[in-house]
């Protein structure tokens, strides 16, 4: 069965390959869109259409509705996949590309709006059962307030913008003469970043992990779980390792997690496909930190340790298959799979390097998602990621082994990239013990020194 | 008096000017911000300085180098 006929991608780069290629296994049509940045984008090579939506700033191009929703018209396509990032989770969007009468391809509106909201993420969990952290609601930035909000929660402490993710416009606090700069601080980036000035606010963890379930779900009240993944290796509160399954964790536990979270959802009628995140404390409990309805960048970990298409999943059940025919066996877990983020960014101080891909040479005989190729410009447009490198091994050394042996492999000049802390991160005691946590990535890089494109060894 | 060339770190446009001519800035005082991939990253001062020229306008693109600012140690 052909799910779609002819489907628009509302995105670039990597994920915009990733899916133009998933559709291309289904023997559905697809329509690449592009700015003038990304006119000479090899995905657009790929496409059996392709699209010119507006200049380079995302808001004149991928965050334009209404330029995107044209192309749906004209093009006569029957659904339209919006990726990760910028209109992937927007509810007003997906009620829009619906009325033009082809399919979203992600969870229902309704679900964008219950998850797309924090604090109402929050609360709905909450009272389904499902371990929520130490926490505010929206609180206003009147001092009082903020100092009343904290007593309750105790320091130290994050405040978040409620309306929005992906790391942004998030700080911590340990004192309130930090605390109310910061709500001060995070309410004008929410505002600016996510036209919603609502900030929350969390209690902090000491070392967490962070663990999240991957989910499944289809129009008929079927959810399932994938596993989980681990994606505690973060800069700037932004993931750059990921992998799966999660190290050195009780199984029973996460199992026993993944399992309540499906019910949950099932029970509300989820569906498409989603992750919730979880933070792990030292003490072994999971709390919920967010649920991310759409694609994950780091998708591929669990992709590679299923066996599972998760992007041809996804397209197929928004056309209204059943889970139960498109995956008839319950997934198993089979061997261990890493996934590191290569970034355009300085590797010590992770600042954006926007520049000339003079060299682009990725490893060979790994899997490589990257919407890039040599010659091309890295703009200053949009975000940094240059390529994700996939290994898939029987145990998680030897995955760690050839990981770090691709990364090695990896050739590229004209940006400063984030290889030397990639590969330094790989190489650290901690993390092959799996002793991960949110912290470490920033702790290796500083320790042991990484200097301009190599590494040093302290 | 000597005059000192504050230059921006990334590639990317000016977001927002924070300080203004004449301004007395500590060390660490942010000048202006600039965005870059999603990111946004200040300018900053090293010692404490008086701005005495903004070279930039918001909006405007600029280079890893450029000169954007003069202030007066």
């Amino acid at each position: 069965m052909v799910p779609f006929d002819k489907v628009v991608v509302a995105n670039r780069g990597e994920v915009a390959a990733r899916v133009i290629r998933a559709l291309d296994g289904l023997g559905v049509a697809s329509v690449a869109v592009f700015s003038d940045a990304d006119a000479d984008a090899p995905h657009l090579e790929m496409a059996d259409e392709v699209h010119h939506i507006g200049e380079s700033s995302p808001r004149a191009s991928y965050l334009d509705q209404d330029a995107i929703l044209g192309v749906v018209r004209s093009s006569g396509a029957d659904g339209l996949h919006p990726g990760y990032g910028f209109l992937a989770e927007h509810a007003g969007f997906a009620r829009r590309v619906i009325e033009t009468g082809a399919r979203w391809i992600g969870p229902s509106p309704e679900w964008l709006e219950i998850m797309g909201h924090k604090t109402t993420a929050r609360r709905f969990v909450a009272q389904r059962g499902l371990p929520v952290g130490t926490g505010s609601e929206v609180i206003s930035t009147d001092q009082r307030a903020i100092e009343a909000s904290a007593a309750e929660i105790g320091f130290p402490i994050m405040v978040k913008p409620a309306g929005g993710g992906g790391g942004i416009g998030m700080f911590a606090a340990s004192t309130i003469e930090e605390l109310i700069p910061a709500v001060e601080r995070a309410s004008s980036l929410a505002s600016r970043g996510f036209s919603n000035a609502d900030v929350y606010l969390e209690r902090l963890l000491h070392r967490p992990r962070h663990v999240e379930i991957q989910v499944l779900g289809d129009r008929h009240g079927d959810v399932r779980h994938l596993f989980e993944r681990d994606c505690s290796i973060q800069r700037r509160h932004q993931k750059i390792i990921e992998e799966a399954p999660a190290p050195g964790i009780l199984r029973s536990a996460v199992e026993e997690l993944a399992a309540r979270i499906v019910e949950v959802l099932a029970d509300a009628g989820y569906d498409n496909i989603g992750t919730v995140e979880t933070l792990l404390a030292e003490s072994g409990e999971y709390q919920f930190l967010e649920m991310n309805t759409r694609l994950q960048v780091e998708h591929c970990v669990t992709e590679e340790v299923t066996g599972v298409d998760l992007v041809a999943t996804q397209i197929r059940l928004a056309a209204g298959e059943p889970l139960s025919s498109i995956l008839p066996q319950p997934p198993s877990l089979d061997g261990h799979a890493i996934e590191a983020r290569v970034y355009a960014e300085d590797p010590v101080r992770f600042l954006p390097s926007p520049g000339r891909l003079d060299v682009f040479r990725p490893p060979q005989d790994v899997r490589v998602e990257t919407g890039y190729r040599e010659g091309q410009a890295v703009t200053p447009f949009y975000d940094p990621l240059l390529a994700k490198v996939v290994v898939h091994a029987p145990t998680r050394n030897e995955a760690i082994y050839r990981l770090a042996a691709a990364l090695m492999e990896f050739e590229i000049a004209g940006v400063k990239h984030n290889i030397p802390a990639l590969t330094a991160l790989l190489e650290s005691q901690e993390f092959r013990e799996g002793r991960v946590h949110t912290g470490l990535a920033e702790t290796v890089v500083s320790h042991k020194g990484v200097r301009g494109g190599r590494v040093e060894q302290a | 008096m000597s005059r000192l060339e504050i230059v921006t770190e990334v590639t990317g446009s000016v977001w927002k000017i924070i300080a203004a001519v004449g301004d007395r800035l500590a060390e660490g005082a942010t000048v202006m911000i600039v965005e870059s991939m999603k990111m946004e990253i200040p300018v900053l001062i090293e010692d404490e300085s008086t701005l005495v020229e903004i070279l930039v306008e918001e909006g405007e693109p600029v280079s890893e180098g450029q000169v954007v600012a003069i202030v007066e140690a």
